[in-house]
């Protein structure tokens, strides 16, 4: 695009400010937390993949020397509350079924009871001496058997949501089922030259995150609960562990550790309930830490699949009808990935005709978490192995069969609205350049193509940057750094302030300190954390401006912000330009403390909705306000330039006569204005548009 | 079962006293099996009885008679063994096959061989270089042939009380060579699925005099396959005869079908490793002056 | 009931980082552990517990090892170098300032295993070629880079090194 701003900070790459801890070992991740007289928590999990619990006997367990507490189901209620995910709702009752089983288990690795000790070894020993009676049942543990009609019932109560099939049984294992429809799919069949079905299974598959799951709880007698732990959202472990425990969020602080991987894994909570109760019950901090094979088997694999894949071609290539049914497993509770994959099955292309179904299918299987765009790999397995066969068939090339019916912007995508710039074409053309594409195969070599479809979360966070008397900056915000957010929304600190990366001070903060931010995930920190980081970050500069009026005693109009200095605007003053070291130390003396908010609600970013991070920008200024100003009579006809978005400039003149002023306001469009963007010298009031 | 003591001996004697006085105590070498049970639940000893304080359990020395392997010597150290490499090219190379550079650290030929597991990378070579199995108990020394170490997945023949103490390799004939070749499902760290070793013996004129094939992870331990030997005795190990070879280790293999692969998978490839190691093995020793 | 009066308990005298160091630990206990909960030295993580993923990773007698699979009993008398004892005094060691450049991490649980293992490659090898620094950090996993950038910040720490040693005996 041209006219594009140049930055001096973002582009760079600066080491990260977390980078001598992780590269040293300071680094604190879940299980680097101790609290002084900490005991150790150890998880009894079910060897049955599908049973009753008839009986639970501890009291062996809790006569072992150096136990302190043992917990069960009985010391989780249950519950039908909900916690609100953006659009979503996570289903209390199951995760705290989850954490710890009240009548069934339903999967093997299913907590069932859960010690704490003076030591692991001891917490260990005293688990395996309690006495759980099980009445082992069927399990099911693929969605064939689970749909078979003398399938053993997970769950009695479950009621299909969604569009259930009509005929459907009333006793299911089907969660949810819906449906994307468009036009006429015998149509469509009719029409076509060729048409391929499929049918493919995934195995389910875990995120394999080298840290495992890891917490210390503290229940303090007053009822206040810290926990510690390794998460992608710490607000989410907060919320979840009161509704599952029935507490009052606000009793519980949660402070996130550095978080050695998640993919979707470490959303969901485990430990933390079972590590808060068994605390509340001991008295004393209880740490747990889970080990890689409870990990495997007991944490938030993606699911395993199967999926029916249809598609038609005309024998020019064009794709005139798709069919899919999309079986996800969803493991022990509803909330299985379907819907995505049902999004994302066909979202690459134009297919005039279609019907995508997807199923949420409930198996003796761990829970399922998400996974790195979930749902969506395992579509894409399936249509694209399809329409590579298809491509085949045809004898056309794979990527010419994908680049003519590819998705373009203003298509409708398959879950409804319509695409903006979305970059397919581009993609597989440059692809088709590449010499992988071309290059010779040798002996026994292959080669393959394929498209896969995401989209970004928005969602909420907040942020807030706060200026030091030294003109350096703290960031405060409420993501877990997966991956080095921290440096990028220092970076965007930096540049909205003008001052280098290391002179402000990234840190994610605990639930105390911050407010309300959704979690870590779907590729969202960056994007709308980083908006909330804008907005603070201009906030905090407007504060400065509107510091340096006062100092100059001029209208805050006339103030601009210029590579981390406010300078006044032509002709509105004859002093020198001021730093942000310069405000920030007369910040006592101009106001008080110089502290930038941003919160945002964002939309779902990418392919359907236009990217919204410039919109932010060019509303991140405050539309003008009034601003009128008492001051020292004087006569005067200054324009006062406030650029705003690129392009176009508010020019304000303003009279001040006899101590009152009044203003009038004219803005000059884009299509006015001949100036480049960034040309300072051809503007003739020798400014710089944003 | 806890695990109560961890001894460190420093005599071979009083190793064997130990094991001896207590048969739910085991011997500690690289601990990569060993410990990896324990965390498993699998096997908890009542105690630890570790071999590496004993001289005699660690290190290489060669004489004229051949390798003093000793037990617990860790495989990074053999490795670094520049005669070692040069003499028995295909035990050094099934060596370096025991895992990351981490396990390398610690892992030994001793602990493979004990594991028993079916799939052990060093038990084959070792049985194709005739090598023996020197062990010490409270009746004394004894020693067994690799090949008749290992009776079942799991089980050797040593008795309660005994220890492994060292591998005694004897120096290869004028002209011989030996060669290891594993498949795994990925590229590195990972259990064979199948594994040959082979050792050829060539005269001036390059035709074969004698071999040895043995073959791991296809049977409940490893086997020595003398068919196979067979069809290269007596060749130049020219193409045909190398799939004779091949041929005979995949009759012999009796593999189960587990996640790494197929029956009829395994038997083949076994066949192709087997083929393939033959073919290193000559290489080797046509190049040997 | 258990008695667990009959675990023994050993005081391990070592030295760690290059320094004596003793602790009290059960038999059973693994040198990871040690040094995390008795030493308090957490740089070294656990992963898996089995030897597989290399977070673990320390210098045992100069051999790289995973602590995970290392009895603390068994370090009686040897030498033990961690991550924490990688850096030279206040300088970061060239390949944790290299991984550090080449944003060669992500959620940096890896880091400190690569950091050890790839100081043992370099103390032997100045100057492995790609493939052999790859396969000497098969043991080593990481689940967010990729490993590229890792790869390139340990032959660039290697050259850094390389031109340190002749600086020396110029």
């Amino acid at each position: 695009m041209s006219g594009e701003r140049s930055f001096t900070y973002v582009g760079t790459r600066p080491i990260r400010h977390d980078g001598l801890d992780k590269v040293t070992g300071r680094a604190n991740y879940g299980a680097d937390f101790t609290l002084p007289g900490m005991l150790h928590g150890y998880v009894l999990r079910s060897p049955h993949a599908h049973a009753r619990i008839v009986s639970i006997d501890t009291s062996a367990a809790e006569a072992v020397p150096g136990v302190k507490a043992v917990i069960t189901g009985r010391d989780i209620p249950k519950t039908k509350g909900k916690l609100s995910l953006g659009e979503a709702a996570l289903e209390l009752g199951p995760m705290g079924d989850n954490a710890l089983a009240h009548d069934k288990v339903l999967y093997e690795g299913h907590a069932v009871a859960a010690v704490a000790a003076a030591s692991v070894d001891i917490a260990r020993e005293a688990a395996e001496k309690i006495r759980v009676v099980y009445e082992a049942l069927q399990p099911v543990m693929n969605v064939d058997q689970a749909l078979a009609p003398d399938a053993p019932i997970l769950h009695d109560d479950l009621v299909t949501k969604g569009q259930p099939l009509p005929d459907a049984p009333k006793r299911t294992n089907v969660a949810l089922r819906m449906q994307l429809k468009r036009g006429d799919l015998d149509q469509g069949f009719a029409e076509a030259d060729v048409i391929v079905e499929r049918v493919f299974t995934t195995p389910m598959a875990h995120q394999g995150y080298i840290e495992p799951h890891a917490c210390v709880a503290r229940y303090g007698e007053d009822g206040q609960v810290l926990v510690w732990t390794t998460t992608q959202g710490h607000f989410v472990v907060r919320d979840a562990s009161a509704g599952i425990l029935g507490m009052d969020a606000a009793r519980i602080k949660v402070v996130p550790s550095e978080i050695g991987g998640g993919f979707g894994g470490k959303i969901p909570v485990y430990l933390e309930p079972l590590a808060i109760a068994l605390s509340r019950k001991a008295h004393r901090p209880v740490k747990m830490v889970m080990s890689r094979a409870d990990v495997f088997r007991a944490t938030g694999p993606t699911s395993g699949t199967k999926i029916r894949a249809k598609i038609g071609a005309k024998k020019d290539g064009t794709l005139v009808a798709a069919d899919c049914s999309l079986y996800y497993e969803a493991g022990a509770y509803p909330g299985s990935p379907a819907g995505a994959g049902a999004m994302c099955a066909i979202a690459p292309y134009d297919i005039p005709n279609f019907s995508i179904e997807a199923y949420d299918i409930v198996v003796n299987r761990p829970k399922v978490a998400a996974y790195r765009a979930p749902g969506s790999p395992s579509a894409a397995f399936a249509t694209e192995s399809v329409i590579d066969e298809i491509a085949e068939r045809l004898d056309m090339d794979p990527i010419e069969l994908r680049l003519k019916n590819a998705a373009v912007e203003g298509d409708l995508a398959p879950y409804g609205p319509k695409f903006g710039p979305i970059g397919l074409v581009q993609v597989l053309e440059a692809a088709k350049r590449h010499p992988h594409w071309t290059a010779p195969l040798g002996e026994n070599q292959g080669r393959g193509v394929a498209c896969g479809f995401w989209f970004n979360a928005g969602l909420n966070s907040t942020a807030v940057v706060s200026l030091s008397a030294d003109g350096s900056a703290t960031l405060v915000t409420g993501n877990p750094d997966i991956g080095g957010t921290r440096v990028a929304q220092a970076l965007m600190v930096s540049e909205e302030l003008g001052i280098p990366v290391e002179r402000v001070r990234p840190t994610v903060a605990d639930t105390d300190s911050i407010g309300y931010n959704d979690l870590t995930g779907g590729s969202r920190v960056c994007y709308a954390t980083g908006m909330a980081v804008i907005k603070a970050a201009q906030d905090a500069r407007d504060q400065l401006c509107a510091r340096a009026a006062k100092i100059w005693d001029v209208d805050p109009s006339c103030v601009a912000w210029e590579h981390g200095r406010a300078v006044p605007l032509n002709g509105a003053s004859d002093h020198e330009p001021l730093t942000v070291g310069e405000l920030a130390a007369k910040m006592t003396a101009t106001g008080g403390p110089v502290v930038g908010r941003g919160s945002v609600s964002a939309p779902m970013a990418g392919p359907g909705s236009a990217p919204t991070s410039a919109t932010s920008r060019s509303t991140g200024r405050p539309a003008s306000a009034g601003w009128s100003a008492t001051r020292p009579s004087r006569t005067s006809a200054r324009p006062c330039i406030r650029p705003t978005s690129r392009g176009r400039c508010r020019v304000a003149q303003r009279r001040v006569s006899a101590g009152r002023s009044t203003r009038s306001t004219s803005t000059t469009s884009p299509a006015t204005c001949r100036t480049p963007a960034s040309s300072t010298t051809a503007c003739p009031w020798r400014r710089t548009c944003r | 079962m806890q695990t109560e003591r961890y001894e460190a001996p420093t005599t071979i004697a009083d190793a064997v006293r130990l094991l001896h006085a207590d048969p739910d105590a085991r011997p500690l070498a690289g601990g990569t099996d060993v410990l990896v049970q324990y965390r498993a639940g699998v096997r908890r000893p009542s105690a630890f009885v570790d071999l590496k304080r004993i001289a005699e359990l660690i290190g290489i020395t060669l004489d004229g008679k051949g390798m003093r392997l000793g037990a617990a010597t860790s495989a990074a150290e053999i490795c670094e063994h520049a005669e070692a490499r040069r003499l028995w090219p295909g035990l050094v190379e099934a060596v370096a096959l025991l895992g990351s550079t981490q396990i390398q650290g610690r892992a030994t030929v001793g602990g493979n061989l004990c594991n028993a597991s079916p799939a052990a990378d060093t038990t084959c070579p070792l049985i194709v270089n005739r090598a023996r199995a020197l062990v010490a108990g409270a009746e004394g020394e004894r020693s067994v042939d690799v090949e008749d170490f290992t009776t079942a997945p799991g089980r050797t023949v040593l008795r309660p009380g005994e220890v492994l103490v060292a591998l005694l390799v004897p120096r290869p004939a004028p002209r011989t060579a030996d060669a290891y070749l594993r498949l795994i499902p990925r590229s590195e760290m990972d259990i064979a699925a199948a594994g040959a070793a082979v050792s050829v013996t060539l005269d001036e004129g390059g035709t074969c005099t004698a071999a040895r094939v043995a073959i791991a992870a296809v049977a409940p331990t490893a086997l020595l396959v003398s068919a196979a030997a067979e069809a290269l005795v007596g060749t130049r190990l020219d193409d045909a005869a190398l799939v004779r070879a091949g041929d005979a280790a995949s009759s012999a293999a009796r593999p189960i079908e587990d996640k790494r692969g197929t029956v009829a998978y395994r038997r083949t490839v076994v066949g192709v490793l087997t083929r393939r190691a033959a073919q290193v093995a000559a290489a080797r020793a046509r190049a040997l002056a | 009931m258990s008695d667990r009066g009959s675990v023994s308990t050993l005081h391990v005298r070592t030295r760690v980082n290059g320094e004596p160091a003793e602790f009290l630990c059960g038999p059973a206990e693994t040198l990871l552990d040690a040094l995390r909960d008795r030493l308090e030295l957490r740089g070294s993580k656990e992963g898996c517990g089995t030897g597989d993923c290399g977070a673990c990773s320390v210098l045992l007698d100069d051999r790289l090892v995973p602590s995970c699979l290392v009895l603390a009993a068994e370090v009686s008398d040897r030498e033990v170098l961690t991550v924490e004892g990688i850096a030279r005094g206040d300088s970061l060691h060239p390949v944790q300032q290299k991984l550090l450049e080449h944003a060669a991490l992500q959620c940096g649980v890896c880091t400190p295993g690569f950091v050890v293992a790839a100081k043992a490659l370099l103390d032997l090898n100045p100057s492995p070629t790609e493939r052999e620094v790859r396969y000497w950090l098969a043991g080593n996993l990481c689940r967010c880079t990729g490993y590229d950038k890792i790869i390139r910040a340990v032959l660039d720490a290697a050259d850094v090194m390389r031109r340190e040693t002749s600086e020396v005996t110029t």
